[in-house]
C-alpha cells in the first residue's frame, strides 16, 4: 500500500499481533501436549491424542492428550495426596500462592492472550483487554479470601478434591473463576478444559507450578466428553463445578445424584436486553454490540433477545443496522477486529442451522454486506426482526453473533417477555429513568442485571443463574461458600430408621372419648381432603395407632404447588410484615406447648420433658427467623467501575421441603421457617413416622395471619411425594431430609428444570444444635443472590 | 467492512442555513455518561493504525489542523512564521522519503485573533489556506452583543474566511435556549460568506447533556462547524465530549440532511491523541468527517509531534524536536 493511496482511502489497514512467542511455546512442549498432573507433564496412559485446531485458518496447532480413566485416576490421586497439606497451610500462605498466580498471569499476559486467541478464535482485543485482566483480577481477589478465610468463614473447611469442567468460550477466564475460589478455600483441583481450547489451561498449570504452586494442587487433564464423565463419576471427587451447556449440566446432575458430591452448574442463557423509550439510544446500540457481538456471541450471558419499546423500535433498529455496518469481522490477531472466528465448524453449522430455521419461520434477517471472510470459521453479525416469543430463534440459545428483536408496549410487558424463557442468567435494562430501572430489575428472573450497561464482570460480584441457567455463584463471598462446608458436616451420623414402619389402610383409629379430628391436607390456607380418598395411620413406637393423616398423592402436590405459585404476594411483602407473622406463629405455638408436647410423646415415645423441650426449641426457632426476616441483608459491592453493584438476596419462589423424622416438629419448622422468612412459599411433606405435629400446626397457621398458600402441608409417602416435587417444573428448589435413597431420588428427579436441591444424603443433623440447625446456611439455601449493576454519573 | 469509500477531497462543505428553534429536539436528548465513557475507552482499543496507514492518517490530520496562535504576545513576525509552517507543514525530505512529495499538503487553516488577520491573509495569499479569526469576545463571549457583532464584521472585512464564535455559556447553564439561538443566529448573519464555527466551551458546560443540547441549538442557529473549546477553559477537547457532539451532528443530519463540521480544540498535542479523534470521527460519522471541510483540529504544538512521527516512519530513527523547523 503506498501512502498516497492510504491517504485517499483512510482505511485502517492490517495491524497484526505476532503469534511467534505463542507458537514457540507450543513447539517447546509439543508437537504433542501432555496432561499436567502432579507438578509435571504426563503422557496419556490412554495413548490417545486429538488435534487442536486454529479456527481462524483451520490449521492444526498441535496434538493434545485425550485423557482416559487412568489419567483421571492419576490426577485425582495427585490432588488427593496434595489436599491435606494444602488445606493445612495458613490462610496467609495460601494467599501468597494466589497472589503469586495473579502476578504470574500479568507476567505472561501477552502470551496467554495470544494463545487464547489462536486456540479459540476470539479477537486479541478481547483476550488482551478483557479475558486476561479479569483472570488476574480474579486471583488477586481470591488471594484476599484465602487471607481472610479463617475469620470470614469460621467453622468451615474445604470440600476436598474438586473436579472442574470448563467451556471453550472463555477458556482461561473460566479456569480462573473455578480454580481461584477452590484453591483459596483449601481444595485441590482436577480441571478439564474444553476439547477445543486446552492450550491456556496447560500453559497456566505450567506457569503456576513454576510460580511455586505445590505439585498436585492443580492438575489439568485434557480430553473430551468421556474424560469429563470420568471426572464426574470418580468416587474420590468431592465436588463437581461445571460451566457449559444446559444439556450436559442435566447429565452431570443425573450422574452425580446420590453420590454426595457437591455440585454447581453455570449453564446456558437467552438473556434479554431491554430498551425503554427514554434510553440513550446510541449508548444502547453500543451496549447491544457488547452484548451479542462480544466473543462472536458465544457467551452464556449474551444479550441475545433485544426487547424494544414499540415507539422507538424503528429508530433503534435503523441505528443498529448502521452500527453493524462498521463492525469488522476477520483475523482474530488483527488488533482492529471486532468479531473473530467461531470456535469450530460444528458450532458454525449450528449457528447456520438456527439462522435457517429463523428465516424459514418468517423472521426478517439483516447482515452487513461482505462482512465476513469467506475462508475460515467466520459468521457475520446478524439481526432478526419480525420475531415472536414462539419463534425457535427467540427460545433457543444460538451461541453465535445472532440477535433477535421483539417489541413491547409497557414495563409490565417488558418484564413478562424477559421472563418468558426457561433460562435466567442475565439481563440488561436501558432507561435514563432510575425509578423505572430499579423497579424492573428485581422483577427479572435472573442472577445478574446490568442497568445501562452489559457484560460487566468482577471477582467481587457473584455471577450465576436462576432457573435452567444453573445454580451456585462464582465470585464474591457467595462464590466462596460453594467451595466450603461446615467442618461438622463430615461427621454427621446416618439417620436412624423409625422404630415402626408406618402402614396405610382405610381403618380408622377413632377415639370414642374425643371427637374425631383426623387431619386432612393443608393447601391454600385451608384443609383439603386428599385426592386419593385414603388415609394413613400413624403409630406410636410400640405399634399402637395414635391417629390418621391424609394420604397425599401427585395431584395434591400439584394443587399445593399451584396455590403456592399464586401466593406471590408473600415474596413482595415487607420483611417487617413477614417477621410479624413468624412472631405470631411462635406466640400461638407457645400457648399450646403442652398439647404439642403430648402429640410428640405419643408419636415418638419421648418423655414429656424431652417433648416439651422440642416444642420450646421450635418456638425459639420461629423467633430466630422472625429475627432474621428483616436482617439478612444484601451487599453493595465495590466493582472497579463508577457504579453501585447491589447484591440482593431474593427468595427462590416455591420450595418443596421433605421434613426429617428426627425431631418431627422442630425439624419441620427449622426448615419451613427460614424458607418463609426469606419470602418463599413452601410445600412441606412432614415426617411420615410422626406427621401429627405438623398437621396440628394447621391451627397455629390459621390463627397467625399467614396468607393462604404460603405454607402448604401434604402428608403421605415422603420419598414418593418428594420425587413429584423434584420433578415439578414450577418448583424452584427441593430440600430433602429423609434417607439416602430419597436424597438420590430427589437429585435425580431435579434435572427437568434443574432446580436447586439441598439433601441430607441420609445423614442426621442435631436439630437442637443451633450450629447445625439454624442460621446462615439455611438463609443461603432459602435465597439466591441477584447482582444489579447500577452505573451512575452526570 | 463498509469503509474504503473514496472521498473527493475537493468536495466543499455546504453551508448550513439553520432551522427554526425546535425545543422538542432538545427534549429527545439522552446521554448516559457511563455508556459514553465505555464507548470512548474502547474506541481506541478496538481500532489502531500501523505503518503506512499510520503515516497516512498523520498526514491527513495535518491537513485538518487549524494551526493556531492565540496569545497576548502575538506579533506580525510570529504570525508570519506560523503561516509559513502551515504552507509547508512537513519538511520536503520527509515527504520525499515516504513517497508523498507529489501531493499538496498544507494545514486546514491558520487561526488568529482579529488583530493578526491582515498579516495572516497576506502571508497566505495564493495558497488556498483560509484564515480563521476567533471572535465575539473570545474566550468568555460576554462583551456587549453589538461589540461582538461588530467584531465579526470587522474580521470578515479584513479577509477572514472563517469565524470561530464563542457562545454565551450562561444561556446553556440557565437553559435559555431562545436567547442562545437568537445570539448565534445573529452571529451567523454577521458572518455573511465566512464559515462559522461555534465554540461551545464544553468545559464550562460541565454535563454531556448540556453539551448535546448546546450543539443542537448552535446547529439550528446556523453554525457550519461546532467546536469544543476555546483552549482557555479548565477542561478542553475530550473524547466523551467529542463523541456526544459527533452524535448530535449525526442527529442533525438525520433530521435536516445537512452535514455539520466538527472541530476539537485545546489539549490535542500528540499524534496518539489526534489519532483517537480521527478514529472517533470515522467510526461515528464515517470517512467524510476525516476531511478538512468537515473536520478541523484546533492545535499548535500537535504539528511538531506529527512531524516527528513521520520522520521516524521515514528514517526508522526516533526524531528530535530541534531538527524540525519551528512553527
Amino acid at each position: 500500500m503506498n501512502i498516497q493511496e492510504a491517504f485517499d482511502r483512510m482505511d485502517y489497514g492490517p495491524a497484526p499481533e505476532s503469534d511467534g512467542p505463542a507458537r514457540e511455546w507450543i513447539a517447546r512442549h509439543g508437537p504433542k501436549l501432555r496432561h499436567f498432573i502432579d507438578g509435571g507433564w504426563q503422557a496419556p496412559k490412554s495413548r490417545k491424542w486429538f488435534e487442536s485446531v486454529n479456527p481462524a485458518d483451520g490449521k492444526t496447532l498441535c496434538e493434545i492428550a485425550d485423557g482416559g480413566q487412568k489419567d483421571v485416576d492419576a490426577a485425582v490421586a495427585a490432588a488427593r495426596a496434595a489436599q491435606g497439606a494444602w488445606a493445612k497451610l495458613s490462610g496467609h500462605r495460601r494467599a501468597r500462592h494466589l497472589y503469586a498466580l495473579a502476578r504470574m498471569v500479568q507476567r505472561h499476559s501477552r502470551l496467554l492472550a495470544v494463545l487464547e486467541s489462536i486456540d479459540n478464535g476470539k479477537p486479541i482485543r478481547e483476550t488482551r483487554d478483557i479475558d486476561v485482566p479479569l483472570v488476574a483480577r480474579h486471583f488477586y481477589h481470591h488471594a484476599g479470601w484465602a487471607q481472610l478465610a479463617a475469620s470470614e468463614f469460621p467453622g468451615h473447611g474445604p470440600l476436598g478434591v474438586v473436579g472442574q469442567i470448563i467451556p471453550w468460550n472463555f477458556p482461561l477466564l473460566m479456569l480462573a473463576w473455578k480454580v481461584a475460589p477452590a484453591l483459596a478455600a483449601g481444595n485441590t483441583v482436577v480441571l478439564k478444559p474444553a476439547e477445543f481450547t486446552s492450550l491456556t489451561a496447560l500453559a497456566f498449570a505450567e506457569f503456576a507450578h513454576a510460580a511455586g504452586l505445590p505439585a498436585g494442587v492443580l492438575n489439568v487433564v485434557t480430553g473430551g466428553g468421556e474424560t469429563g464423565e470420568a471426572i464426574v463419576r470418580h468416587g474420590d471427587v468431592d465436588k463437581i463445578a461445571f460451566t457449559g451447556s444446559t444439556e450436559i449440566g442435566r447429565r452431570i446432575r443425573a450422574l452425580t445424584a446420590g453420590s454426595g458430591k457437591h455440585l454447581t452448574l453455570e449453564l446456558g442463557g437467552k438473556s434479554p436486553f431491554i430498551v425503554f423509550d427514554d434510553a440513550d439510544l446510541d449508548g444502547a446500540v453500543e451496549g447491544i454490540v457488547d452484548a451479542i457481538w462480544f466473543n462472536q456471541g458465544q457467551v452464556c450471558c449474551a444479550g441475545s433477545r433485544l426487547l424494544v419499546q414499540e415507539g422507538i423500535a424503528e429508530r433503534l433498529i435503523a441505528r443498529l443496522r448502521a452500527r453493524m455496518d462498521t463492525l469488522r469481522v476477520g483475523a482474530p490477531l488483527d488488533k482492529s477486529i471486532d468479531i473473530g472466528a467461531i470456535v469450530a465448524p460444528v458450532q458454525l453449522a449450528r449457528i447456520r442451522k438456527l439462522v435457517e430455521i429463523g428465516r424459514a419461520e418468517g423472521a426478517e434477517m439483516y447482515q452487513p454486506e461482505g462482512a465476513a471472510p469467506r475462508e475460515g470459521c467466520f459468521y457475520p453479525p446478524t439481526l432478526f426482526t419480525n420475531v415472536h416469543p414462539a419463534s425457535t430463534i427467540a427460545r433457543e440459545e444460538i451461541f453465535g453473533p445472532v440477535l433477535v428483536t421483539m417489541t413491547f408496549r409497557t414495563p409490565d410487558e417488558a418484564v413478562a417477555l424477559a421472563n418468558n424463557t426457561a433460562y435466567g442468567l442475565a439481563a440488561s435494562v436501558w432507561s435514563e429513568n432510575v425509578n423505572l430501572t430499579l423497579d424492573v430489575a428485581p422483577k427479572l428472573k435472573c442472577g445478574v442485571v446490568w442497568i445501562n450497561s452489559t457484560n460487566q464482570f468482577d471477582a467481587a460480584a457473584g455471577f450465576g443463574g436462576y432457573r435452567e441457567s444453573g445454580y451456585g455463584r462464582e465470585g464474591g463471598r457467595e462464590g466462596m461458600y460453594e467451595y466450603l462446608a461446615p467442618v461438622w458436616a463430615h461427621k454427621l451420623p446416618p439417620v436412624a430408621a423409625p422404630a415402626i414402619a408406618p402402614a396405610t389402610g382405610e381403618a380408622s383409629v377413632s377415639a370414642v372419648e374425643t371427637i374425631d379430628r383426623t387431619a386432612k391436607l393443608y393447601v391454600g390456607g385451608k384443609q383439603a381432603r386428599p385426592d386419593s380418598g385414603y388415609s394413613r395411620r400413624v403409630f406410636a413406637p410400640d405399634g399402637r395407632p395414635v391417629g390418621e393423616v391424609g394420604e397425599g398423592n401427585r395431584k395434591d402436590i400439584r394443587n399445593a404447588v399451584e396455590v403456592a405459585r399464586k401466593a406471590g404476594g408473600w415474596s413482595s411483602a415487607t420483611a417487617h410484615n413477614r417477621a410479624q407473622v413468624l412472631y405470631y406463629m411462635a406466640e400461638n405455638l407457645d400457648a399450646r406447648t403442652n398439647e404439642f408436647a403430648r402429640r410428640i410423646m405419643a408419636q415418638t415415645g419421648a418423655s414429656l420433658a424431652r417433648a416439651r423441650r422440642e416444642v420450646t426449641a421450635a418456638t425459639t426457632r420461629l423467633f430466630t427467623y422472625a429475627a432474621w426476616a428483616d436482617k439478612y441483608d444484601g451487599a453493595v459491592h465495590s466493582a472497579p467501575v463508577r457504579d453501585v453493584t447491589l447484591a440482593m438476596n431474593e427468595p427462590l419462589g416455591v420450595i418443596g421441603i421433605a421434613c426429617p423424622d428426627e425431631a418431627p416438629l422442630l425439624g419441620f419448622l427449622s426448615l419451613a421457617a427460614p424458607a418463609i422468612a426469606m419470602g418463599n412459599r413452601v410445600v412441606a411433606i412432614p415426617s411420615p413416622s410422626a406427621p401429627l405435629a405438623a398437621t396440628d400446626f394447621y391451627q397455629v397457621l390459621d390463627t397467625s395471619d399467614l396468607p393462604g398458600g404460603v405454607l402448604n402441608i401434604v402428608t403421605g409417602d415422603r420419598n414418593g411425594l418428594a420425587t413429584v416435587l423434584a420433578e415439578h417444573d414450577d418448583v424452584e428448589a427441593v430440600w430433602y431430609f429423609g434417607d439416602a435413597e430419597g436424597s438420590a431420588a430427589v437429585e435425580r428427579a431435579s434435572t427437568g428444570n434443574l432446580k436447586r436441591t439441598w439433601v441430607n444424603n441420609g445423614r442426621a443433623r442435631d436439630w437442637y444444635n443451633p450450629e447445625q440447625a439454624e442460621g446462615h446456611e439455611f438463609l443461603r439455601q432459602a435465597t439466591q443472590v441477584k447482582n444489579i449493576w447500577v452505573p451512575y454519573g452526570e | 467492512m463498509a469503509e474504503a469509500t473514496l472521498v473527493n477531497l475537493d468536495r466543499k462543505h455546504k453551508r448550513n442555513p439553520g432551522t427554526a428553534l425546535h425545543l422538542d429536539w432538545l427534549d429527545d436528548v439522552r446521554v448516559n455518561l457511563s455508556a459514553v465513557e465505555r464507548r470512548t475507552a474502547t474506541l481506541l482499543t478496538r481500532r489502531t493504525v500501523k505503518k503506512e496507514w499510520q503515516a497516512a492518517w498523520h498526514l491527513k490530520a495535518i491537513s485538518c489542523i487549524d494551526l493556531t496562535t492565540l496569545s497576548g504576545d502575538d506579533t506580525a513576525g510570529r504570525v508570519r512564521r506560523l503561516c509559513a509552517k502551515a504552507r509547508n507543514p512537513v519538511s520536503p525530505e520527509i515527504l520525499e522519503a515516504i513517497g508523498f512529495s507529489g501531493r499538496t499538503l498544507h494545514c486546514g487553516a491558520v487561526c488568529v485573533y482579529h488583530e493578526m488577520v491582515p498579516v495572516a491573509v497576506e502571508a497566505l495569499t495564493g495558497t488556498g489556506i483560509p484564515v480563521a479569526a476567533v471572535s465575539t469576545g473570545f474566550p468568555a463571549g460576554l462583551s456587549p452583543l453589538a461589540t461582538r457583532l461588530a467584531e465579526i464584521e470587522a474580521s470578515v472585512a479584513a479577509g477572514a474566511a472563517e469565524i470561530d464564535i464563542v457562545i454565551n455559556r450562561g444561556h446553556v447553564l440557565t437553559r435559555n435556549w431562545q436567547a442562545l439561538y437568537d445570539e448565534v443566529r445573529a452571529f451567523r448573519a454577521a458572518c455573511g460568506p465566512a464559515h462559522m464555527k461555534a465554540i461551545l466551551g464544553t468545559g464550562d458546560l460541565q454535563t454531556l447533556r448540556n453539551v448535546a443540547r448546546a450543539s443542537l441549538v448552535a446547529m439550528m442557529a446556523g453554525a457550519d462547524f461546532i467546536k469544543t473549546s476555546t483552549g482557555k477553559e479548565g477542561v478542553n477537547a475530550t473524547l466523551p465530549v467529542a463523541l456526544v457532539m459527533a452524535r448530535m451532528i449525526r442527529d442533525y443530519r438525520e433530521r435536516t440532511g445537512i452535514e455539520i463540521g466538527f472541530k476539537p480544540a485545546g489539549g490535542i498535542s500528540t499524534a496518539k491523541v489526534v489519532t483517537g479523534f480521527q478514529i472517533l470521527m470515522k467510526e461515528e460519522l464515517g470517512n467524510r468527517w476525516l476531511q478538512p471541510d468537515l473536520f478541523r483540529i484546533g492545535a499548535s504544538s500537535l504539528l511538531g509531534d506529527l512531524e516527528r512521527q513521520l520522520s521516524h516512519f521515514a528514517t526508522g530513527r526516533y526524531a528530535a524536536a530541534h531538527r524540525q523547523p519551528l512553527a
